[in-house]
């Protein structure tokens, strides 16, 4: 079997390439993939490239929302989208962290009020793209592990 | 003229973090202050919010905010309703913080909320439609403190810039003496930090001083700090800082002050303290010029009474 067949190519879909290697599974955990399609999806793990090691995600017969999708960069910041259409791609941008992340982080503050029993989600402010740098809103501690504290 | 006036409109404005400030609006909060004095002394009396409601919030006891801003509503004429700790209210009972809240914004017209959880102030915020008063939310932000303090620093210096201010103690853990650190930069103050090695001033903090363009110095030799000071801000070390009471003790002493060591400072340094002091402070020193704690602790009335004033929006 050659090389480029490990991960199969897509007919119609979504390709999430340049994944920072080992976050995969937290970029589907973000994206809230599978529970919300039924669409195959495909993982590849520690795929090499000319950048190092890599994953990839690819959704079958389904276009992500690419504001949904930029959440991503928060774990994967050289991640690109990809929208493919008959084998071709159709549209290709790269993820960008959006100005606030909501609900997706956790506060590493114990004494943050975020973290009590409150009606509110939790709530970030970026402070820095690339590297991803956020600081709480309520109580403007930084995360020293984003990804540690995805929820 | 019309721009100013625009933009100093503090009306339905909540107090959360210095940082939400510019150095025109503290300007324009202390200068309102120094008008309050007259009128949180007793001296003088206007109603200036007379038939308004303030809610005080206090899910943890703090008898010198708490009392300070329920004099400075009461001075101004309003009225306070509220609790001063939790045992025996609703959020005892598991109610959150903000149910809590929305039921203070529809019985008031502005409302101060001490809190344990950090962040508090700035939740408070969102459920509330009246302004919202931080009076310190656990090891976060406490602004109001901060103010008075500024406003203690301008009333006996004349200014705040290129004061020479030493903080001491605990720079580590007190969130507050970050945000005067922060402030006091803003002003073009020149920092020394004077702390036992484990309780010194963060890197974030320090960088913060840096941005602002004051390049703070630190040392752990007090005497030396104080030679040239204009002014020594006294923080508490608290004992569950240290692992064991040895250790406590022998830098307490270390950083006590007393009339011996100010006799190496300036005849006009003055000695300020966010109280209460435990053993920080000699009571020797209270008698002398230097202490200016109880005045400080003062201007908190003041201080308050232009913060209420503004944001609920009472002319003087
Ligand atoms: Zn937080």
């Amino acid at each position: 079997m050659k090389k480029e067949l490990k991960i199969p190519r897509i007919k119609d879909g979504t390709v999430i390439d340049h994944i920072t290697a080992g976050n995969a599974v937290k970029v589907l955990h973000i994206l809230g993939i599978p529970k919300s399609s039924s669409s195959t999806v495909s993982v590849a793990m520690n795929v090499k490239s000319k950048l190092g090691k890599k994953d990839i995600v690819k959704v079958e017969n389904r276009e992500l929302d690419p504001h949904e999708v930029n959440k991503i960069a928060l774990i994967a910041p050289k991640a690109s989208i990809n929208f493919i259409r008959d084998y071709a791609v159709t549209k290709k941008h790269k993820v960008k962290l959006p100005d606030e992340i909501i609900g997706i982080v956790s506060c590493s503050n114990p004494t943050c009020v975020s973290n009590a029993k409150e009606p509110v989600k939790s709530r970030f402010i970026v402070i820095s793209k690339d590297p991803p740098r956020i600081k709480c809103y309520y109580c403007e501690r930084e995360p020293e592990d984003i990804a540690d504290k995805i929820i | 003229m019309l721009f100013f006036l625009i933009r100093m409109d503090f009306k339905g404005k909540d107090i959360i973090s210095i940082k939400d400030f510019s150095k025109k609006e503290i300007d324009y909060i202390l200068d309102y202050a120094k008008d309050m004095v007259r009128y949180a002394m007793g001296e003088k009396y206007k109603n200036v919010l007379g038939g308004k409601v303030l809610s005080s919030l206090f899910f943890e006891p703090s008898t010198r905010t708490r009392l300070s801003f329920e004099s400075a509503m009461n001075r101004l004429g309003g009225r306070v309703i509220g609790f001063s700790d939790p045992s025996g209210t609703s959020q005892k009972k598991g109610e959150s913080l903000a149910d809590t809240i929305r039921m203070a914004d529809s019985y008031s017209d502005a409302i101060v909320v001490r809190h344990p959880h950090e962040g508090a102030a700035r939740l408070a915020a969102e459920f509330a439609e009246v302004p919202v008063l931080n009076a310190g939310d656990g090891a976060g932000r406490h602004p109001t403190q901060c103010l008075l303090d500024l406003f203690t620093i301008r009333t006996e210096k004349k200014k705040i810039k290129k004061n020479k201010i030493v903080l001491l103690g605990d720079l580590k853990y007190g969130r507050t003496v970050h945000s005067l650190a922060y402030a006091l930069s803003l002003y073009g103050a020149e920092l020394t930090f004077v702390s036992p090695a484990s309780l010194k001033m963060p890197n974030e903090v320090i960088n913060e001083c840096k941005e602002l363009g004051i390049e703070p110095t630190y040392t752990s030799n007090i005497e030396k700090a104080i030679k040239d000071a204009d002014v020594l801000y006294v923080t508490r070390i608290q004992r569950e800082r240290f692992p064991d009471a040895e250790e406590y003790n022998r830098v307490v002493g270390a950083y006590k002050i007393d009339n011996n060591l100010l006799k190496n400072g300036k005849e006009n340094l003055i000695v300020m303290h966010p109280l209460p002091r435990v053993t920080e402070i000699n009571p020797e020193v209270d008698t002398t010029p230097h202490a200016i704690y109880f005045k400080q602790a003062f201007n908190g009335v003041p201080v308050r009474m232009a913060l209420l004033s503004l944001v609920i929006g009472g002319k003087l």
